[in-house]
């Protein structure tokens, strides 16, 4: 088992010692200086170099008492629960789904889901902007076709079909990976509780319901945390959407809001204020997940 | 034994398993046909849905613009890099953590499971500032070293599954027959982890290939782009109409490398996402 004494303790520190430097050096001190940035105001002399200003709390009073900000606010929580919703809920009806499957039909859907999940965000997002192009688009051609007025509909313009679209690319390309998680949870429930359930009078949703949920519990939880995490942040889609469909203002969701702020106006404070504003509000929504794994550490 | 799955269930799953495999193929069809379609085509109000006697006319103009090849080279430099120095720092810290009990394991461990939680844009613009106090914006140093701290806790933790599953038993018997604890390591334990580490390189690379966000807050200088950002750029840079064929050859090109890796791997892919899943 584990080896002590002097030689044991220097060496496993040397071994971590790079990546953690890596991780200090990269992510630790930009979230130290990010405290800093955020109560420091830039302007247009900032940009021929003077030194930013202290302001103390002042960016961040500001930017709560901007309506603009909770509007953002809204949006990304909002479009965080929808998404991780339907995700995990067209992830979990798939997996179980996998189970019942011909081998040859599942092994090829599996290989599908595989596809759509490492494929390069870009390029999907490509691809589904030439679906929903506004004349060549063969979502209108089919909607058209079905009978709809669709002939020369922008799907970008109005907000809601905006995040309509950047809901369906998004949920393509998360289901993968809750489908594979939770199918793979499911096989780990064993066949003979299940059976003793049946032979207990119990019916396909009751063992659903009583046998097969809970033993599947803690994957679930953990699935629809990292869900809600990942759709919290959604940037490229978003992003890549609003270069092409033109408006950002009613589009905006926290990640393009800072990018929009910082990169592209040079307003480091504000945005600084905004990213930390982010953090928080992850702390917040990831506070339940924190604990089950610190509890999980504890008992190993 | 396996349960019994009644018929019209069996049906409604293998059907369903179809649509969705469909659902999953339609785009990357969709991208590498209209690469081959010549542009009156792709233009015809009625899609064609199957292009024989394609075209290359399009990769051609991806070519011939010049820029793409100095996007790939900024690319696969990213790349290679992030992979090395992810794989051999994530690798010294597994070895750590599966074969020592030392103080701090557990904090290291609960650190590198936090930082996955932090969203990119929620630091990007403090990693900008510091990153032009470096002199390190539009580098590919600079990209590199947020690269690596964005893929490290993830390569970290699945290698750590890795080294846990070589027996330490391995070792000892062939420290038995004479060997240093050194070189036990490295002629016993390290040839069984290279399946771990090509699993684990491959993600890496995926996750780098692909990334878009630190990109286009890092590399700044159109010179500078890598793929995805450069991709996004010409998408739009026609001023009258859109160069779709042009753009689908592109976003073809970008996705081959992800495609020719994942099937090298594929099978280990679902065996390791399969694993993490029950090790949860």
């Amino acid at each position: 088992m584990a080896r002590t004494g002097r030689r044991g303790t220097a060496l496993p520190l040397g071994l971590v010692l790079p990546a953690t430097g890596l991780l200090v050096l990269a992510l630790g001190y930009p979230l130290v200086r990010q405290v800093f940035l955020s109560m420091q105001e830039f302007g247009l002399a900032q940009q021929f170099g003077q030194p930013p200003e202290w302001v103390g709390l002042k960016n961040y009073s500001e930017m709560v008492g901007d309506p603009y900000l909770w509007k953002v606010v809204l949006r990304t929580v909002l479009f965080c629960f929808v998404n991780a919703g339907l995700t995990f809920l067209l992830g979990l009806g798939l997996a179980v789904l996998m189970k019942r499957m011909t081998s040859w039909v599942r092994i090829a859907t599996q290989c599908g889901l595989l596809l759509a999940w490492a494929m390069p965000v870009v390029a999907v997002m490509i691809v589904w902007q030439f679906a929903f192009d506004t004349e060549y688009g063969v979502v209108n051609w089919l909607l058209t076709r079905l009978g709809g007025d669709f002939q020369g509909h922008s799907w970008l313009i109005e907000p809601l079909s905006f995040y309509a679209v950047a809901t369906l690319v998004v949920v393509w390309m998360s289901v993968p990976f809750v489908a594979f998680t939770l199918y793979a949870a499911l096989t780990q429930v064993p066949d003979d509780v299940l059976e003793a359930a049946e032979i207990d009078g119990a019916g396909a949703w009751q063992r659903f319901r009583h046998v097969v949920l809970p033993s599947i519990r803690p994957v679930l939880l953990v699935v629809l945390l990292l869900q809600v995490i990942w759709d919290l942040r959604v940037f490229t889609q978003i992003y890549t959407l609003q270069r092409a469909g033109g408006v950002s203002r009613d589009t905006n969701l926290l990640g393009t809001y800072i990018y929009t702020l910082g990169i592209k106006g040079g307003d480091f404070g504000t945005a600084a204020a905004a990213a930390m504003f982010m953090l928080a509000l992850t702390v917040v929504l990831t506070a339940p997940y924190v604990r089950m794994m610190l509890k999980q550490e504890e008992e190993q | 034994m396996a349960r019994r799955t009644s018929r019209p269930v069996r049906l409604f799953a293998d059907v369903v398993g179809i649509l969705v495999l469909l659902g999953c193929l339609f785009p990357v069809y969709w991208m590498v046909s209209r690469s081959f379609l010549p542009r009156n085509k792709i233009r015809n109000p009625e899609p064609t849905w199957f292009p024989f006697g394609g075209t290359n006319d399009n990769y051609g103009r991806v070519f011939g613009g010049g820029t793409f090849g100095d996007a790939l080279m900024t690319s696969l430099s990213v790349t290679l890099l992030t992979v090395l120095v992810a794989l051999l720092f994530a690798f010294l810290a597994a070895v750590a953590v599966s074969r020592f009990r030392f103080r701090g394991r557990k904090s290291f461990i609960l650190t590198l499971l936090l930082i996955q939680m932090i969203p990119a844009e929620g630091l990007f613009i403090s990693q900008y500032k510091m990153l032009e106090g470096m002199s390190l914006l539009n580098s590919v140093l600079g990209l590199t070293l947020v690269y690596v701290a964005a893929v490290l806790p993830f390569t970290v933790w699945t290698l750590r599954g890795f080294v846990d599953g070589v027996p330490r038993e391995l070792e000892e018997a062939a420290m038995m027959d004479g060997c240093s604890r050194l070189q036990a390591f490295f002629r016993v334990t390290l040839p069984l982890l290279a399946p771990g580490l090509v699993a684990t390189g491959v993600f890496g690379f995926i996750q780098a290939w692909n990334e878009f966000t630190l990109a286009l807050v890092v590399m700044t200088d159109p010179a500078k782009e890598t793929l995805p950002v450069w991709l996004v750029g010409f998408s739009e840079s026609r001023s009258r109409g859109v160069d779709w064929g042009a753009i689908m050859a592109s976003s073809t090109l970008i996705t081959i490398p992800v495609i020719v890796f994942f099937l090298i791997v594929q099978r280990r892919m679902v065996s390791g996402l399969t694993a993490g899943a029950v090790k949860g």
